[in-house]
């Protein structure tokens, strides 16, 4: 048959159910795709083996009835893997091997798939274009010179070039939302508490989100019911009935309500972008829904809040990295403190140590009111926006990012314009809101850009139907050839 | 306000991450220009806004306090960078 990794994760789960692909023969392709993709520097660990295991037992053995029937899936390395390398994009993680499996990747395997191998990200996810990763750049199939996104860069790239036929990443940012936009595919941040965060290595507690990165929106909804779901082991789950996205996808978006914020035409935005943020506007009019202007007036300090808030937790969740329990330890220090110090200064890249700095400033004495609680205050004023927007409307939609995909080392001296890429999809975050980035034109140099669907907390469902709407109509496919084989 | 070299150090020295001083000019430039940002929120008046600290309609759960877990020494100590059968061993503490 034709190649199938390029088919949608959907297509594929059809090919298996009927028995034109075994799990074996799937496996085995993607491993080849893998293999001659090492330019693009997505995986950090493969684990062929044991997916080839997975793939003979599913097929000896076929369970049809599962959502992922014998579907082999890499996963972002921030995901904690039972007795397979989980490094976090870090030095200070090079050898840690957990014994124990993160809820939503066990949620995955629950359902019949099996790990193929871990995804290079930005250094403990703190990153926009997988730049700030120990184990090297990942480059975008898009193109050669290209950032794939981050900090799930290597879940975006590896997926975009069918090294998997679908992925799971996390955002506290954007960093499921912004890879997407870089390279033509479909990524989901869940309401805060929809997936759970036990055994994912956390950064900003309050922000942290695991979500899918596909295709098409109906491998999105397949993958968000699979992965989803309420866990005793993360304290801040919702307790609430497994919903059916996959099942439940409509197209008829007749009546609904979308609300167009006038905060999110920022200075200095390509023209392409608000050509494609009309595009959409017009499409989902066309469908039969209502334009309705909103405004969202604290939306120009969500970054500086996230800049405080993100750093805090950061700062406090990252001091964990002693070198005494597991992790990297310094073979220098004389003492305990100096072994401390060292092991966190040589373990952690430059782009974390600003950001633990950052944290430990605005948390210490004296400064805490100002910073810290100043942040805390406007992260507030910010949900407060979205509430009383959500009063009259269903959805929202604005750019997923301000700009398409940039080289690589363009903006790495500069720490600032390397954050306002996530201008759009930080506020979000903050308010704990579902988001999801789809692909919808490209810009005059080809490249890939997304629009983004916010919804209201736990009403998945309908911004993915949207998005479902908005996909049939949009007519984008994504052109992206394989020069890197 | 701007954040000199000493704070820097002294800050590093909070979180327990060694700076060489070579470093600390370009890290002081970075950590300037990333405050200069944040403190655009000193524009908003926020005196009448409740400090938001969780953004869930719930309050945490509260679980039994009862052993689910344990005897697991082996695995706890499996990537520990340096162990004896039994503990953690760090560089000596106590005189």
């Amino acid at each position: 048959m034709a190649d199938i990794t390029n088919q949608s994760l959907n297509e594929i789960i059809e090919n298996v159910k009927t028995k034109k692909v075994s799990s074996t023969d799937l496996t085995k392709a993607y491993i080849k795709n893998i293999e001659s993709a090492k330019k693009l520097n997505t995986f950090v660990t493969t684990t062929f083996d044991q997916a080839l295991d997975k793939a003979k037992q599913f097929d000896n053995k076929p369970n049809f009835d599962q959502l992922l029937p014998g579907i082999p899936l890499a996963v972002k390395d921030l995901f904690c893997t039972e007795n397979t390398k989980t490094t976090a994009g870090s030095n200070i993680l090079n050898n840690f091997i957990p014994s124990y499996e993160s809820t939503v990747t066990k949620n995955l395997w629950n359902n019949g798939s099996f790990l193929l191998g871990k995804l290079n990200c930005d250094e403990f996810a703190m990153g926009s274009s997988n730049e700030t990763s120990h184990y090297g750049n990942v480059i975008n199939p898009v193109g050669d010179q290209l950032v794939p996104g981050g900090s799930s860069g290597g879940s975006s790239s590896a997926l975009a070039a069918d090294l998997t036929p679908a992925t799971i990443g996390t955002d506290t940012g954007g960093s499921i939302r912004q890879p997407a936009s870089f390279t033509g595919t479909v990524g989901l941040k869940p309401t805060y508490g929809l997936c759970s965060r036990w055994g994912i290595v956390a950064f900003a507690s309050s922000l942290d989100q695991a979500g899918p990165m596909t295709k098409t929106i109906k491998d999105c909804a397949i993958m968000l019911e699979s992965m989803s779901g309420f866990d005793e082991k993360d304290s801040t789950s919702i307790n609430k009935k497994k919903e059916q996205y996959s099942k439940n996808l409509k197209d008829n978006i007749k009546g609904l309500k979308i609300g167009i914020p006038k905060e999110y035409r920022v200075d200095n935005m390509p023209k392409e972008v608000d050509e494609l943020w009309e595009k959409g506007k017009k499409i989902l009019k066309d469908l039969g829904a209502q334009l309705i202007d909103i405004s969202l007036p604290h939306t120009k300090y969500a970054l500086p809040t996230y800049y405080i808030v993100a750093p805090a937790e950061a700062s406090s969740n990252l001091a964990r990295y002693d070198g005494v329990r597991y992790g990297y330890r310094s073979k220098q220090g004389k003492d305990l403190i100096e072994m401390y110090e060292k092991t966190r200064s040589e373990g952690f890249g430059d782009e974390v140590k600003r950001r633990i700095l950052i944290g430990t400033y605005v948390l210490s004495s004296g400064y805490y009111d100002a910073y810290y609680l100043k942040a805390q205050k406007v992260r507030q004023l910010i949900k407060k926006d979205f509430d009383d927007s959500f009063t009259k409307i269903d959805a929202i939609l604005t750019p997923s990012t301000p700009s398409s995909a940039f080289k690589i080392g363009e903006k790495t001296n500069d720490p600032v314009s390397m954050y306002l890429n996530d201008i759009f999809t930080v506020p979000v975050n903050l308010a704990g809101l579902p988001a999801l980035s789809m692909p919808a034109g490209v810009d005059k140099q080809g490249y890939p850009l997304g629009l983004q669907l916010i919804g209201k907390a736990l009403d998945e469902q309908k911004i993915l139907n949207i998005g479902y709407a908005f996909e049939k109509n949009c007519g984008f496919k994504n052109e992206i050839k394989k020069w890197w084989s | 306000m701007s954040l000199d070299k000493e704070k820097i150090k002294h800050v590093a020295k909070l979180a327990r991450i060694s700076v060489d001083d070579a470093k600390v000019e370009s890290l002081t430039k970075d950590l300037n220009s990333i405050f200069k940002f944040i403190e655009q929120l000193n524009e908003l008046n926020t005196d009448k806004v409740e400090p938001l600290t969780s953004i869930l309609n719930q309050s945490l759960r509260s679980r039994k306090d009862e052993i689910s877990d344990g005897k697991i020494r082996e695995k706890v100590l499996k990537n520990s960078p340096k162990e004896n059968e039994e503990f953690f061993v760090v560089p000596k503490v106590v005189e």
